[in-house]
């Protein structure tokens, strides 16, 4: 349904082009939700936002493509690909980011969607809306009311309300839960798995935490410095990661279950994209690092089944 | 559809618990309801007709008869105040009208489109308006429409005149309130869901200024009083209104001070003082209880 093919998406700086995703290929299938994950920095947030080309002035597509549903988007005009996004990909936003405006009755704001995208009359509109606030747990009569009279996870719910009101075949979802507290954040998820079988819902999930993907996530892919080093299925990933950034992620989470030990670090900083490391890009940081990682690119080697692994070591 | 009602009403009393701890907007609330009813019932309680000329009571100081004295005609000071009252306000709302429609959109549009020509051109025309003093460009704008020979009552071109000079302000304002309020986030998830620029103008930035436009206009009708006091002075007023101005005005030509017909001018004059203070009063008031970065808890 959705195919990432060799995408490069640059910001444009004084100082150079940043090189926020270089190279990023991936498929999805209808029904699966797919993990995104990587420390702060490594393009997580502009590949979302080059599938829904809501890229800043600053950014550039350099070169790749994205199919959805056949159709290759990054070649659409503007206007052309304002039908698409909401009525086919729309996006959860962070409630944390202030997403609703705060002068505008919540239902009201979820009801422009509707009006933008479809020729229905407002009262089907409105009732429609109520439906969905409803589908998220939140009682219709909350329609008339302000943002600021919500509490933080009902904003994060209205949020998700709205981005699936016009019943789209994928919805993307940037850091859903970060900004909330854990109480609620377990509200968010569990609505999220309701509504994922409830609707059959495609979903790209994007988040630094590993245990939102762990609970939410069919695939998980993991992002390093602009590129994937690592996909798979969920299990097999969390199980037996390869990629030595992949582990060093794994290990940084402490195991309820599994033996007391201090959870692990991983050693060094971030890279700088404006001037990434040469050869694999995680060689500066990595344990197991050979004379061939400085040099050469690796490239995306199947593993086992789903899995998919760029590194040297395989 | 009780619910909306019922959370408009709540809305509406906690914002007037907020304002009734104001001490300075409620006796500014005060004085400006009082001028209302006067605007409203003033032709109503006037003692005497306020255009009615009487020979035998020329120049007389207060009196119980004429409480605040009669003019060079002999008409009634006390009348043509109150009368005047409905005028000098009804001027100041219109004008404040012009002002504040102007002032949103062009303010709004210089926001907006800041980054393009458009915004730039007409940030340029703000400062120009804001810079030239008020008077001469009113005088000029006043004069200038009297002489085209517009078919208007010169009541509308008093109006006209004062509303165009009046909005550089409100505009100032509106602008650097929409430069911030477009860079915030909701702003960006309006176009993502495919808002275009008019919906986000209006539907989603306006709204979010609205409460600004509102005391920046209560501040303007004071403003614009005396605005037209100053027009009706030099002469440039409508002389088949009475309004504080035109009474000035009168009271000046005909050297009221000169024979110390104090009653003749001290009153519009008070009027005026008092009735802007107390907009004054209220737009600060208003602009500190409806902006959350102002507001005293």
């Amino acid at each position: 349904m959705l195919e990432v093919k060799g995408v490069k998406t640059y910001y444009l700086t004084d100082e150079g082009q940043v090189k926020a995703v270089d190279g990023v290929s991936f498929a999805m299938e209808r029904g699966e939700t797919l993990g995104l994950a990587g420390e702060s920095g490594c393009g997580k947030t502009t590949l979302a936002l080059t599938i829904t080309r809501l890229l800043p002035r600053n950014a550039r597509v350099i070169s790749g493509e994205i199919y959805f549903d056949g159709v290759e988007i990054l070649s659409l005009d503007e206007e052309e690909f304002r039908k698409i996004r909401w009525k086919d990909i729309s996006i959860i936003f962070q409630e944390a980011m202030n997403a609703l405006n705060p002068v505008r009755r919540v239902g009201d704001q979820i009801v422009e969607a509707i009006l933008l995208h479809e020729n229905v009359a407002r009262e089907e509109a409105v009732d429609r809306v109520m439906n969905a606030l409803e589908m998220v747990g939140i009682d219709r009569e909350r329609f008339w009311h302000y943002p600021h009279e919500f509490s933080g996870g009902m904003r994060q719910s209205a949020l998700i309300a709205m981005a699936l009101v016009c019943n789209p075949k994928l919805v993307i979802a940037d850091e859903p839960v970060t900004a909330l507290d854990v109480m609620v954040r377990a509200q968010v998820l569990k609505l999220i798995k309701e509504l994922q079988s409830k609707m059959d819902l495609s979903m790209i999930l994007i988040t630094h935490d590993l245990s939102v993907i762990a609970e939410t996530c069919d695939r998980v892919a993991i992002m390093y410095a602009g590129k994937i080093v690592e996909i798979g299925d969920v299990i097999s990933i969390f199980k037996d990661p390869k990629h030595p950034y992949t582990k060093g992620l794994v290990k940084a989470f402490p195991s309820i279950y599994g033996p007391r030990e201090l959870p692990a670090s991983i050693s060094g900083t971030p890279p700088d994209l404006l001037n990434p490391p040469s050869g694999c890009r995680f060689h500066p940081r990595c344990p197991h690092v050979m004379d061939i990682c400085k040099v050469e690119e690796p490239e995306m080697k199947r593993i086992n089944g789903k899995q998919y692994v760029a590194c040297h070591l395989y | 559809m009780g619910m909306r009602w019922h959370l408009y009403k709540k809305r509406l009393k906690s914002t007037w618990n907020v304002y009734k701890r104001n001490k300075k907007g409620m006796v500014g609330l005060t004085i400006t309801l009082i001028f209302i009813f006067i605007a409203i019932f003033g032709p109503y309680i006037t003692p005497y007709d306020p255009k009615k000329i009487d020979k035998t009571a020329m120049w007389e100081p207060p009196s119980f008869k004429h409480w605040l004295g009669t003019d060079n005609l002999g008409r009634d000071i006390l009348s043509q105040l109150l009368y005047g009252t409905r005028i000098s306000l009804l001027v100041g709302l219109f004008a404040t009208l012009i002002s504040m429609a102007l002032g949103t959109l062009i303010g709004l549009l210089a926001g907006y489109y800041a980054e393009s020509l458009l915004g730039e051109l007409l940030e340029r025309v703000i400062d120009f308006f804001l810079v030239i003093p008020y008077l001469p460009l009113m005088i000029v704008f006043a004069t200038v429409m009297r002489e085209m020979e517009i078919k208007l009552p010169l009541f509308w071109i008093v109006i006209i005149a004062i509303g165009i000079t009046g909005w550089s302000g409100t505009a100032r304002v509106v602008r650097s309130q929409t430069l911030s309020v477009k860079e915030r986030q909701f702003i960006e998830r309006a176009r993502s869901i495919g808002a275009g620029d008019f919906d986000i103008v209006f539907r989603h930035i306006l709204p979010n200024i609205l409460p600004l436009v509102f005391a920046e206009a209560v501040l303007t009708i004071g403003g614009s009083i005396i605005a037209e006091a100053a027009l009706s002075f030099i002469g440039l007023g409508d002389p088949t209104h009475i309004s504080w101005g035109m009474m000035l005005n009168y009271a000046f030509t005909y050297a009221a001070p000169l024979r110390g017909a104090y009653w003749f001018f001290i009153p519009p004059g008070l009027a005026i003082l008092i009735l802007v203070l107390g907009m004054t009063l209220t737009g600060y008031a208003l602009d500190e209880v409806l902006n959350p970065r102002l507001r005293e808890r």
